[in-house]
């Protein structure tokens, strides 16, 4: 197991140094965005407006905290399903975005669009929300306020638990790794 | 008849979701201990531990386990001797929800129309399902249901002569396509017979039984051990990244059906496995 430090901007050269099954510790700026949001940034860029936040080199977390209580910077906050932001994802990564966090599969279309523009998506652990907001030392939001816990929000963070899933050469752990602890008929 | 103020209903929902919440089960705390063990993968052993880590951070900061505290599913048994004053039952219930989710700090992830999607800030409605039993007491359970599995469930229509076979194979379909999306280990609940809608009734209703409990009818405890034995073997392991322990439990609940058809409902529960339960 290869743990790595990394920091926000991921920058392409970073993206490239990184590699499935490597555990990572991630500090910087990342932002949030999960279905709403994404069904909003997509529609920005159709009009040919900017974006409310800088994509380029950056990394968005697919999540809707529960609200902070007093005193806390963030509510709880796990990862949610990525497959869901699939369709909306490639136009991201064509304006530079280099790193996603989130949980589960990813379709072709997103593997692709990664290969070639040179991202990487990364997994945290679904359900571990108390454990990762730990790792959430600032929040704000900074777009779309009325989608409540679905706005974009800026987020600082440090040594954010992660590990690589799908590199930029399209290697997916998913799918390497089920292969070792699958029991086959014959093996019984 | 024995009287019963809403209010003590009302308070009793509020209280509960907070608690299902914030408090993982005694019962998922024990399975993860016991998978903790059986784990052969070291990157799953390392998950569950940090799944038992993130119990114990969200328990003393009194903060969710999960940040999709869900959609809020309550079955309440009612005894026929009972007679509620004071308002409206179901008011009462979808008003516990309400403020448990206000009081409790928890997500609201409910939209008030399933196309127009605009929030209803305040998680409510509640899913709520009645029955009416014998006796004076009222019992509630009350089951927050996260969507990252919710969304992973199926129901199908199988041939009778598809058997039990039929269900297996569908059940094995069914995890393995959900595969690391809904959290795993998993908790697998499955309904079989009735028609559609009851037997997607009786699968969300399985996952309600604490793990570690068994169906009372010797061929599905049966079939619930071939199920947590098969789905084991399909290698996917916690979060999907290889493992033994895709599932911390299946469990199976039926009802009768009709001579012509074979309702067969996966409900499937993340590692949060929450329920909590009272009687009034």
């Amino acid at each position: 197991m290869i743990i790595k430090k990394i920091s926000t901007p991921l920058t392409k050269e970073k993206v490239k140094e990184l590699k499935a099954g490597d555990t990572v510790y991630i500090s910087g700026t990342i932002y949030t965005g999960r279905d709403a949001a994404h069904q909003r940034l997509i529609k920005t860029l159709q009009n040919g407006e900017k974006l409310p936040f800088p994509v380029k080199d950056a990394v968005i977390y697919y999540v809707g905290p529960s609200p902070a209580k007093p005193g806390k910077p963030i509510g709880s906050a796990g990862p949610t399903t990525s497959y869901r932001m699939d369709d909306l994802t490639v136009p991201l990564l064509e304006q530079g975005l280099t790193g996603m966090i989130g949980k589960g599969l990813r379709s072709q279309k997103v593997i692709d669009g990664m290969k070639k523009n040179e991202a990487v998506y990364f997994a945290a652990i679904g359900g571990a929300a108390a454990l990762i907001a730990n790792a959430i030392k600032k929040a704000e939001v900074i777009a779309y306020e009325d989608l409540g816990t679905e706005a974009i929000r800026k987020l600082e963070v440090e040594d954010f638990p992660a590990i690589v899933v799908i590199d930029s050469q399209g290697n997916n752990l998913y799918e390497t790794e089920r292969k070792k602890y699958e029991v086959t008929e014959e093996e019984k | 008849m024995r009287r019963l103020d809403v209010k003590r209903v009302e308070d009793a929902v509020r209280e509960m979701s907070i608690k299902a919440n914030l408090f993982l089960g005694e019962d998922v705390k024990k399975a993860f201990e016991i998978a903790k063990e059986r784990e052969s993968s070291p990157v799953g052993k390392e998950i569950i531990k940090n799944l038992i880590k993130n119990a114990e951070i969200a328990r003393n900061e009194e903060m969710p386990i999960c940040q999709d505290t869900g959609m809020a599913v309550i079955f309440v048994e009612i005894g026929q001797e009972v007679q509620f004053f004071g308002g409206n039952i179901t008011k009462a219930i979808n008003e516990g929800v309400r403020r448990g989710y206000k009081d409790g700090y928890l997500r609201k992830s409910v939209v008030k129309d399933p196309l127009i999607r605009e929030n209803t800030k305040d998680n409510t409605p509640a899913i709520i399902y009645y029955d009416i039993v014998e006796g004076d007491k009222v019992k509630i359970t009350l089951a927050p249901k996260g969507f990252g599995s919710e969304n992973m469930s199926k129901t199908k229509m199988l041939k009778p002569s598809d058997g039990v076979e039929g269900v297996i194979d569908f059940v094995l379909q069914t995890v393995e396509e959900a595969g690391p999306n809904p959290c795993p280990p998993i908790v697998v609940g499955v309904g079989i017979g009735g028609t559609i809608d009851k037997a997607a009734v009786l699968a969300k209703k399985a996952l309600t039984r604490s793990i570690g409990t068994y169906n009372q009818k010797e061929h599905l405890r049966e079939l619930e051990e071939t199920l947590l034995k098969k789905i084991n073997n399909l290698g996917i392991g916690p979060q999907g990244l290889g493992g033994n322990t895709t599932a911390l439990a299946v469990h199976v609940e039926d009802f009768a059906t009709h001579i012509a058809g074979l309702p067969v409902a996966v409900n499937i529960n993340c590692h949060a496995a929450r329920h909590e339960e009272v009687i009034l």
